[in-house]
């Protein structure tokens, strides 16, 4: 009889029965106001810092297009002449701190455009050329029914301006060593990216397939300076393969750390020579910029004015609730 | 429904409108006419949806007609044609598994309903063959066969009485089931029928299958040899109908006439009709709106797109070629293509999982329902019962409580409360020293002379053991002769068997004082009196109880040879016909009584002299013999009879009352809910049950529409209704004080309250359709009466009544409950329908939604359950489209950025996983645990379920204020990264972050926001929500590590790698997505903390009953 009426019976556990231990928190202003005022103080010691160190940041950006208000590299910005090198001068009346860095940027340049985004075979960039390339490399996916490699767009339409600095030390340039290691992310060059690989040379790996139609060169000499730096991991095309989130990116071309230049770019005239490849007239522009960056990038004012701003707001708030919790408390009391 | 109603069409078509002929035993009619039996349905109960191979395609044809479904479904096959940004599977995986987990869960209710039909259906019943009585299926019962019943079974079909095992020719049976009257009726055999039934040769002729139960007109044609055939009318007092059981007759045999669901009972039910609850109308107007949203966004996106591309140097620059296809599309093409790829793209903002997160919700939620302990009762061994789990939250939205009284707000059991002698109040029990258990309790007019003399009180004591039709129970096998000292307890032993409860309660009454009833033996009742002594007297003549003179008498002679007529009925009735100093003594007691909730009766006895009784008997005699105006005759000389009577006293009889009934009806009354009380009953049980459970109270002013008061004005029907109608309307509508601002009328206190009481003919009157007018000002009426009393209502009716309401301006949720097959109809027209595991079968139950064992049950269904699951479901609602919008929003703000070419803002996987892992788990559990207020605080203060009456939490306010919401949200996620990413370089290492980090930036900063909202709105922390609130964010996490940390070979781009880890060595990524979470958050906590003036009220309650709770809590860790 017992056991028949247990079995009917529901069961009397907590979960059951809707009575499992809570915790019933109430956001009360005994709980939220100091919290408030400790949030704001935090946050507006945080943009504080922030603020200062985007401060220090040293940026110089030379736009070099050739059209409209920039009329460096004008020459070449017809694109007649092929190669066209022009020259950027600037001179310095501070140390530029280092380690250096130099960009590139470009504006008005869709990179996050949906059909160039997806013009690109991960699978070819991962070593394998054997493999006729993915459909979205269409329209760079053959030339003369040959696999092109890399295919698609986005490697197509490659950033090929090269720079080179130099400083004018008593009319004499000497170079500044532009160093192309370690621009692009660890993983790119070491796990996504890999090159193809054959018995013999890198040249015979890409045999077979077609190189870019606005490449000058194949893939396998794009940086014949260093034999490390060619083929899917050459550093620069790692940097151009990550896309960037909007039209208006910069993207970094080398820096600056070694020699006599390890510290930074001392006080002087510098000579920024520029081989002109790259059409972007006709929608956007390009510059180049030197930047150093500390533990929080680049230049960028907007987060420290923000924290500020929010932790201001935050100590604003407490005040408000203060005064409302006090009045809403008299009421009560009077009640 | 629709075979029945084809079915009727053709029959009329065949010209065989009116009767239906039955050939008994399927003998042939005449050997000359070829007998072809006609084809009538078999008798098989239906109530199953599905068979096994339309289940497919009527099912998924079912579930497409779902806007959402079919939405998906469209979107589904635009990515498949379309090229589109992101790949079918997206959107096809989940529509695929919330089609088959809807198609499970309903194919598997079905199973069940296959089962419940299979019990009725394959029941065994004896079936009469050709002399041999065969055991068969009940469903393979044809209209023709005869079929045997025995006791305390239940009439597979309906049935014409052919003969009974009683001499009489007579049967028993109960109701119950169909009616909710519990009492016996007696049913006649058609006369004249051979004893045999294998020699009956005879056709039947009856009308169609009709939904009446208490109408049936027919014709028997019995047929013998060499002779005319004999003709006999049927009547209702012939036919046995489906769902009755038979009672103190232990085999009746009969021919089957109306089958399977032409039975009344199967006509009296109605169709199956998918309920939908009130949130899911407002979902589907929420669906509409984001419908819009979608539409216009992407509508916005394709024009902007092609302006922009106007612009030179934008449609194909020299680095994004565009394929000779591309080229070739026509341009009108392109921008369809263009627009349904935007539409693909932001199709997210309308969730194909919230479908699956509500059915889920509901689906477990009603477990709680069926695991409360509280809805267990011990006495019948089982807890509540759930049905359809599409309904919980409409619980915690009912305006109208359309309640039974028969078995529902009464246990169906009367008891004899106290009666009254000359003015002088007898109550049985409480002080037992009294002599004879009789105990005097002060008498209002004279407190000295106490009692009223002896001989009264045996007067009064015989009036009750004869004046009534009860009949004592036959002995069992077992029980042999008893002595007669010990035949009052034999007789209590045995039972009653009574038309009428309250009758069997008077008959126990007197019994108690000393008086009891032995039976009725040869037209002798035999009594026997306090001195153990047996009087016998003759019944000669019983004046038959009837509703218009609301009273009975008996006329006997004593062995002193008086004659002696008893009557007890009604006061009303009885009052005019005794002396007015009688009744001034009497009258203050039954109208205290009335109040209370007892059913009152007076009795008063009349002795006729020798000569007055011959003409009355000569005059009832020829009255009985009458063939016209029969009825009318009788009532002539009941009349003439039952006039210059002396009152002795009257009696209380109580109808017990559920337990807890008073407490139910008056907490679902303060929770602003209307009662309305459905009963088949007769309108004086009806309203005394009313006034026991406080529906009706003292100074309740009672406005009744019933036969009585039409008949009263000796006016013709209808000026009479309208008459009344209109004078009701402007004393409870017009003259009631205006309602107070702000609280609408329904819920003010009004100074004067009404209670409405109509019958079912006057109902039938109302809502004939020339007189439709009258239905608005009769449901005005009831909106401003505290209670409304429906008495003798057909079960149709009652549904009729629950739809008039129904529909009224407003759609007001309505609730039926009951127990019986009777209220089936109310049960299933109803919003909510709820049935009472009571003694009166499983029909109720079975049709019902929700099903409690007792009636108690209903105000922690309504006023816990249903609030929490109310709050429960809107929040789960607001917050799915809440953020889904804020969801989507970065996506549709990125299109300005990324030159309108739809590219996804977010990578694939989070896409699909937003809905389904990241955020979906911390909802449902809020839905399921959250108790934003404890539901003993919610039982106590029923005033609290008004806070969500009339969908407080989804109208257009709120889902606003969520929608703002999620667009503040929206833009700041978006805008806030794109502020940051004006500078890609954000490592100390000087590397930049492409898109995807964008985008995973903005999605991590989503999925830590959104989820801590819900934490924020989080009042009832069970370690369940700890588990999933961090454990989802946890998992987002190591998801996205897992997702980026591997190459993975099914992939075509390997998006993602690494972009998670890296983004988190960025000290600057970090600062920002804490920035904004806490930003996004800030108004909320704001609003949290200042709203908080507002919300003091159930802090105060929740402080006044901390104390228990925290004892309860206490005992329960304990038992745990």
């Amino acid at each position: 009889m017992k056991s028949q009426q247990a079995a009917n019976r529901p069961d009397n556990t907590a979960f059951t029965q809707q009575r499992l231990p809570a915790w019933q928190p109430m956001l009360s202003a005994h709980f939220v106001i100091p919290g408030f005022l400790l949030i704001g103080m935090a946050f507006i010691g945080i943009g504080v810092a922030l603020y200062i160190t985007s401060q220090n940041i040293q940026v110089l950006e030379k736009d070099y297009t050739g059209t409209g208000q920039y009329t460096a590299c004008s020459e070449c910005a017809d694109m007649q002449t092929i190669p066209c090198i022009c020259n950027v001068t600037f001179s310095l009346t501070t140390l530029f701190t280092g380690p250096v860095f130099l960009y590139y940027g470009l504006s008005n340049y869709y990179q996050n455009y949906r059909k160039y985004q997806v013009s690109r075979d991960d699978v070819q960039l991962w070593g394998d050329v054997t493999k006729s390339p993915a459909d979205a490399c269409a329209p760079y996916q053959y030339i003369d029914n040959k696999p092109i490699a890399p295919c698609g767009s986005i490697a197509n339409s490659m950033f090929n301006d090269t720079f080179s600095l130099y400083q004018i030390i008593n009319g004499t340039m000497k170079l500044v060593p532009l160093d192309g290691k370690g621009i692009a992310w660890w993983t790119d060059y070491n796990i996504k990216f890999r090159n193809p690989s054959a018995q013999g040379s890198l040249q015979d790996a890409f045999n077979g397939t077609m190189k870019p139609v606005n490449w000058s060169k194949p893939a396998y000499e794009l940086n014949p300076s260093d034999m490390n730096d060619n083929g899917f991991l050459n550093q620069d095309f790692l940097v151009w393969m990550r896309t960037a989130a909007l039209p208006d990116f910069q993207k970094l071309y080398r820096r600056i750390t070694s020699g006599d230049y390890a510290l930074g770019l001392p006080p002087g005239d510098y000579v920024l020579q520029i081989e002109y490849n790259y059409a972007v007239k006709d929608f956007g522009r390009k510059k180049v910029v030197f930047s150093n960056v500390t533990w929080m990038g680049g230049k960028n004012e907007f987060l420290g004015v923000a924290y500020i701003v929010v932790g201001s707001l935050c100590l604003v708030m407490s005040v408000v609730m203060l005064v409302v919790y006090a009045k809403y408390k008299f009421a009560d009391e009077n009640a | 429904m629709i075979r029945r109603g084809l079915d009727r069409l053709l029959g009329r078509g065949e010209g065989r409108a009116d009767s239906r002929t039955v050939y008994v035993g399927h003998g042939a009619w005449s050997p000359a006419q070829p007998f072809t039996p006609p084809r009538y349905c078999d008798n098989r109960i239906v109530s199953s949806k599905y068979t096994l191979w339309n289940f497919l395609p009527k099912n998924l044809f079912e579930q497409f007609r779902r806007i959402a479904n079919f939405y998906f479904l469209i979107i589904f096959l635009v990515q498949v044609i379309v090229d589109t940004p992101t790949s079918p599977v997206t959107s096809g995986l989940p529509l695929f598994f919330v089609i088959t987990v809807t198609a499970i869960k309903q194919g598997f209710e079905d199973w069940l309903r296959h089962k419940a039909d299979n019990e009725v259906n394959k029941y065994p019943v004896t079936v009469l063959d050709g002399g041999r009585s065969t055991r068969k299926e009940s469903e393979k019962i044809r209209v023709g066969d005869v079929v045997e019943v025995l006791e305390d079974e239940t009439f597979p079909c309906d049935l014409v009485l052919l003969q009974s095992s009683r001499d009489d020719g007579t049967c028993y049976v109960t109701t119950a089931s169909l009616d909710g009257e519990s009492n016996h009726k007696t049913h006649y055999t058609v006369p004249d029928i051979e004893t045999d039934l294998l020699l009956l040769n005879a056709t039947l002729e009856c009308e169609q299958p009709q939904p009446d139960l208490y109408k049936f007109v027919g014709r028997m044609y019995i047929r013998r040899e060499g002779q005319e055939p004999a003709v006999r009318s049927l009547g209702p007092e012939n036919l046995l109908l489906k769902g009755a059981t038979l009672k103190n007759t232990s085999k009746i045999s009969g021919v089957a006439v109306y089958t399977g669901m032409e039975t009344k009972m199967a006509l009296n039910y109605q169709g199956k009709s998918q309920k939908r609850s009130v949130v899911e109308k407002s979902i589907n107007c929420f669906l509409v709106v984001y419908l819009c949203i979608l539409l216009s966004k992407a509508l916005v996106c394709t024009t902007l797109k092609y302006v922009w591309q106007r612009q030179p140097g934008q449609d194909e620059p020299w680095y994004n070629q565009k394929t000779q296809k591309e080229k070739d599309t026509d341009l009108y093409l392109k921008m369809f293509t263009d627009f349904l790829s935007f539409m693909v793209l932001f199709n997210f903002i309308i969730p194909v999982s919230m479908y699956v997160t509500v059915e889920m919700q509901k689906f477990l939620g009603s477990s709680f329902i069926t695991w409360d302990r509280d809805f267990y009762d011990p006495q019948i061994q089982e807890g509540a019962l759930v049905n359809t789990s599409d309904l919980n939250e409409e619980l915690g939205q009912v305006e109208h409580v359309f309640t039974d009284k028969t078995g529902t707000l009464t246990q169906n059991n009367m008891e004899f409360i106290e009666c009254c002698i000359d003015g002088f109040q007898y109550k049985y029990g409480n002080c037992a020293s009294e002599l004879d258990g009789f105990c005097v309790e002060d008498g209002p007019v004279n407190k000295l002379q106490r009692k009223a003399g002896r001989e009264r009180e045996e007067l009064f004591l015989r009036a009750l053991c004869l004046c009534h039709t009860v009949q004592v129970k036959e002995p069992g096998p077992g029980l042999g002769p008893v002595d007669q000292v010990d035949a009052a307890r034999a007789v209590e032993e045995r039972g009653f068997i009574a038309s009428s409860p309250d009758e069997v309660a008077l008959v126990k009454g007197a019994m108690r004082f000393g008086f009891s009833f032995l039976g009725l033996d040869c037209m002798k009742m035999k009594i026997q009196n306090r001195n153990k002594e047996i009087e016998e007297y003759d019944l000669l003549h019983v004046l038959n109880f009837d509703p218009v003179r609301r009273r009975m008498s008996v006329i006997v002679k004593s062995e002193a040879g008086e004659t002696l007529l008893f009557c007890k009925g009604a006061d009303v009735s009885i009052f005019p016909r005794v002396r007015e100093e009688e009744v001034m003594r009497i009258r203050t007691h039954v109208e205290r009584n009335a109040t209370e909730g007892y059913r009152t009766l007076c009795v008063a006895y009349k002795k006729l002299s020798t000569e007055a009784f011959a003409q009355a008997d000569a005059s009832l005699r020829e009255a009985r013999l009458a063939l016209q105006d029969r009825e009318e005759k009788l009532l002539n000389i009941y009349d003439q009879l039952e006039t210059g009577m002396n009152l002795i006293g009257a009696t209380a009889v109580e109808d017990r009352l559920q337990e807890e009934a008073t407490v139910t009806m008056e907490a679902l009354q303060n929770a602003g809910m209307k009662v309305w009380v459905l009963t088949g009953d007769k309108m004086e049980t009806a309203k005394s049950t009313c006034y026991a459970c406080r529906l009706f109270q003292r100074r309740t002013e009672l406005l009744e529409l019933t036969v009585r008061t039409l008949e009263a004005g000796g006016q013709k029907c209808e000026g009479r209704l309208h008459e009344l109608l209109l004078d009701y309307h402007r004393r409870a509508v017009q003259d009631a004080p205006p309602a107070k601002g702000g609280v609408s009328r329904s819920w003010s206190s009004a100074v004067q309250d009404y209670g409405f009481i109509i019958d079912g003919a006057t109902l039938s009157l109302l809502l004939k359709p020339p007189s439709s007018r009258y239905t608005s000002l009769f449901l005005e009426i009831c909106q401003n009466c505290a209670a409304v009393l429906c008495c003798r209502m057909a079960p149709l009716q009652k549904a009729q009544i629950v739809r008039l309401v129904k529909n009224t301006k407003g759609s007001p949720i309505t609730l039926s409950v009951g127990d019986g097959a009777n209220d089936v109809s109310m049960i299933l027209e109803a919003h909510v329908g709820i049935g009472i595991k009571g003694n009166e079968g499983r029909q109720a139950v079975r049709n019902s939604d929700y099903a409690v064992p007792k009636l108690k049950h209903l105000r922690k269904l309504l006023l816990g359950h249903g609030h929490l699951y109310y709050v429960r479901i809107a929040q789960l609602v607001q917050y799915f489209f809440y953020k889904n919008l804020c969801f989507i929003l970065p996506q549709f703000l990125y299109q300005f950025f990324c030159g309108y070419s739809q590219q996804p803002l977010y990578d694939a996987a989070y896409l699909m996983m937003y809905n389904i892992c990241f955020t979906s788990m911390p909802i449902l559990a809020y839905s399921l645990f959250e108790q934003h207020i404890c539901i003993e605080i919610l039982m106590d203060n029923a005033i609290l379920y008004r806070e969500v009456a009339r969908n407080a939490s989804l109208r257009w306010g709120p889902f606003l204020h969520w929608t703002a919401l999620g667009i503040y949200q929206g833009l700041l996620f978006f805008f806030g990264v794109h502020c940051l990413f004006r500078n890609p370089a954000l490592q100390d290492n000087g590397q930049v972050y492409g898109n995807w980090s964008f985008g995973t930036i903005v999605f991590t900063v989503m999925v830590f926001t959104v989820t801590l909202k819900l934490a924020l709105d989080t009042r009832h922390w069970t370690w369940i929500n700890h588990l999933v609130i961090w454990g989802s964010l946890a998992f987002y996490v190591f998801f996205s590590f897992f997702w980026g940390g591997i190459i993975w070979p099914f992939l075509k781009q390997q998006r993602l790698y690494f972009v998670f880890a890296n983004l988190l060595s960025s000290v600057s990524a970090w600062l920002v997505i804490i920035l904004l979470i806490l930003l996004s958050l800030l108004p909320e906590v704001l609003l949290v903390v200042l709203r908080k003036p507002r919300a003091s009220h159930i802090q105060q309650l929740k402080m006044r009953s901390s104390a228990r709770k925290h004892r309860d809590f206490l005992s329960n860790t304990g038992v745990i």
